[in-house]
């Protein structure tokens, strides 16, 4: 220990014993490859970071010029048609919740109970494939499910939701104009195009999503809880109710709300399902409606300039609606878990 | 569970002292019941209920009322079904044991629901696809010249099959450094600016894709005056790529051990020799899985495309000019409101190839991602 200290003070030059006695700094700093390295990758963090915020701020100053050119009807006008210059999104505003709502209804307890039954009820060797059809799932473009959902689900879908408006039509939401009741084919095209039928495709493809974010929750309910469960003489959905779904409440929300933002800005699916039609209406089950991201999709390429900052403020209203609701579903997520990282 | 009959037996006898035989079997049962086995009655009743079900609807659907469709068949198979059982579980269960048997059934067909709108969705694809995959120019000839009205054995989708590899390769050779970069930032420098990116990245991963395509197309084709060439196109691409791969690359990069990094850094390394020598080769499976979805993803991307790229016939390997076709644009052009065979065809043909490329991807990998013993 001696012959470790002395050696600097030999080195050092003999200015005065004062110096000697000085805490040397531990941190040797960084050397200059570390600088590069370290100035290299804070830069592609600020790009990125940049780029990102640059969308949002960029749509949210176009918002600026909406304003001045279209006014505060812009959002609560009922009257969209850019052949005549009216933009007035709320018609289209509330297209894209009810569309995004009944998804939810749909994916929600899809994604809920195929959560469950991969964690709690599937025998262990079927675990592994069927997290690998989940994710299979997830990873059908949006395309190809909004093909097939036009071409073969709505076919059949109509039929249902036809009985649905028949039996349940008194309560106004269930309600269709038009004879619906004919016994030719006449009548489809009063179900064709639906909020309930867009609703339905991107429940399903928001339940991959939902699924494994709970997923990963309920795999995290300790052992020890389930175990106390049953030894007081639970049946297995006992102990589901009392420890696995009290456990997993966060992220029952926190993926769900993830899954809402999904489904607030799916894009071609929708798009390709819907009649257009921009007129408010909260019959869900009749034909035709719009949503934000579709409208953007179908309409922008006829825009002109002048017309080009309103599609954009459409769009930043879309684009502030999910980082809201992404936000709180983050925040739901990050406080119930616990360190392991959930990979979506 | 039910009381077994010798109880009850025993129970109906007169009360009086009886010497047990050694050897023979008195009263209560002492045979172990197997647990977390299904018994005889759990699957009798579940098939009984099943095929109780299955004669009711079909009788009272398909011969009283003379309902039709199968989707209202099998939903109010089922319905009948969830009542039976719960009749047949309770003649001989209590209540709980009822809604555990109950619930055990909903939850895995809420579950058989996925597994079946995947298959059918897959089904239907390749078999309306079928009649334009199985010509051989489909693959190699590209749309020049050739009416969409035109028979299969005429045309192709070589121009877009070209034209999404080209689009996605750039945004791959983007969007890679930048998402990768990015994730070791966040995991490996970190501080409060790290975590601000984090927090952005997230948020951005949700971004619907649509706006992202809005972006792209006010900033270079109004803004700069850029063509919709295959460029713009694959810039798109890139910012809704980044977000992906920097998420999911640095969830992978967290879960490197930290006694690994100390390892490196007591042996005199720098943080570089650390990032580049032990931090990213552990995490390279995962890297990898990362990079793969990602092109997955984006390979199926529509949404930015139909605003920012414009979509051509002809082959168009260059880029920087001339709009250029790619899969998801075909397949939208070719489905959306039309009615011909043909061109019906030729888009089911290329949904079809587009959903091997990305099912083969993501085979790949959760092939390159198989857990390694010991990880979680």
């Amino acid at each position: 220990m001696t012959l470790l200290l002395d050696d600097p003070t030999e080195d050092a030059p003999a200015e005065g014993v004062q110096e000697q006695d000085a805490p040397r700094s531990v941190d040797p700093g960084l050397g200059r490859v570390d600088k590069t390295f370290r100035f290299t990758v804070r830069g592609i963090g600020m790009f990125v970071l940049v780029m990102t915020v640059a969308i949002g701020g960029f749509l949210g100053w176009q918002a600026t010029h909406t304003y001045h050119d279209y006014g505060l009807k812009f959002f609560y006008g009922t009257t969209f048609d850019p052949s005549r210059n009216l933009f007035q999104i709320a018609p289209i505003l509330l297209g894209t919740v009810e569309v995004a709502l009944v998804a939810l209804a749909v994916g929600f307890p899809i994604a809920l109970m195929t959560a469950l039954f991969i964690t709690e009820y599937a025998p262990s060797r079927l675990k592994s494939p069927l997290i690998a059809l989940v994710d299979m799932m997830a990873a059908v473009p949006s395309v190809i499910v909004g093909v097939w959902a036009v071409k073969w689900l709505q076919d059949r879908a109509i039929f249902t939701t036809r009985w649905i408006s028949q039996n349940l039509g008194w309560i106004p939401i269930f309600h269709v104009d038009g004879d619906i009741d004919a016994a030719s084919n006449t009548w489809q095209i009063n179900f064709i195009g639906s909020v309930a039928i867009a609703g339905l495709v991107v429940g399903l493809m928001i339940v991959p999503l939902a699924c494994s974010v709970m997923r990963g929750v309920f795999d995290l309910a300790p052992l020890s809880e389930r175990e106390a469960a049953y030894a007081l003489g639970s049946t297995k959905w006992g102990m589901i109710r009392t420890v696995v779904i009290p456990f997993g409440r966060g992220g029952i929300i926190g993926g769900t709300m993830l899954a809402l933002g999904r489904a607030l800005g799916e894009t071609v699916a929708v798009l390709l399902i819907i009649t257009n039609d921009d007129t408010p209406k909260i019959q869900v089950l009749s034909g035709g409606t719009d949503t934000i991201s579709a409208m953007i999709a179908s309409q922008f390429g006829n825009a002109h300039q002048g017309q080009l900052a309103a599609y954009l403020t459409a769009g930043f209203v879309l684009f502030v609606m999910t980082i809201a609701v992404n936000t709180v579903a983050a925040i739901f997520v990050n406080r119930s878990r616990s360190g392991a990282g959930v990979d979506v | 569970m039910s009381e077994s009959p010798e109880i009850t037996q025993t129970l109906q006898r007169p009360a009086r002292t009886v010497v047990p035989v050694s050897g023979e079997h008195v009263g209560s049962p002492l045979v172990a019941r197997p647990i977390g086995r299904r018994t005889l009655d759990d699957r009798a009743s579940l098939v009984g209920s099943l095929l109780a079900a299955l004669a009711i609807t079909w009788l009272v659907y398909e011969r009283m009322l003379a309902f039709g469709g199968y989707v209202g068949f099998a939903v109010c198979w089922w319905l009948t079904f969830i009542i039976v059982y719960t009749f047949v579980s309770a003649s001989s269960h209590p209540w709980v044991e009822v809604k555990d048997r109950l619930a055990g059934v909903i939850v895995a067909s809420g579950a058989s629901i996925i597994a079946l709108v995947l298959g059918c969705m897959v089904v239907f694809v390749f078999l309306k696809g079928w009649p334009a995959l199985h010509h051989w120019n489909f693959y190699t000839q590209d749309m020049t010249g050739v009416s969409p009205l035109d028979p299969l054995s005429k045309g192709g989708i070589s121009h877009a099959l070209v034209g999404s590899a080209i689009e996605v390769g750039i945004a791959v050779l983007v969007a890679l450094p930048l998402g990768i970069g990015t994730a070791v930032y966040m995991s490996e420098v970190g501080g409060r600016a790290a975590k601000l990116v984090r927090t952005v990245v997230e948020a951005m991963t949700a971004l619907p894709d649509i706006l992202a395509g809005l972006f792209v197309y006010t900033v270079l084709i109004v803004g700069l005056h850029w063509d919709r060439t295959g460029l713009s196109a694959a810039l798109a691409l890139v910012v809704t790529m980044v977000p992906i791969v920097a998420r999911s690359a640095e969830v992978t990069l967290r879960v490197v051990p930290g006694g690994l990094r100390e390892a490196s850094w007591a042996l005199g390394a720098s943080q570089w020799q650390t990032v580049w020598r032990v931090v990213l080769p552990t995490a390279r499976s995962g890297l990898t899985t990362a990079l793969i979805l990602g092109i997955a993803r984006v390979s199926g991307e529509t949404a930015p495309l139909l605003i920012v790229s414009g979509s051509s016939t002809y082959f168009n390997a260059n880029p920087l000019s001339q709009p250029m076709n790619s899969l998801p644009l075909f397949i939208y052009g070719n489905v959306r409101g039309v009615q011909d065979e043909n061109i019906l065809a030729r888009g089911y043909g290329a949904a079809a190839v587009l959903l091997t490329v990305v099912l083969i991807l993501f085979t790949l990998a959760r092939f390159v991602a198989r857990p390694r013993s010991g990880s979680r």
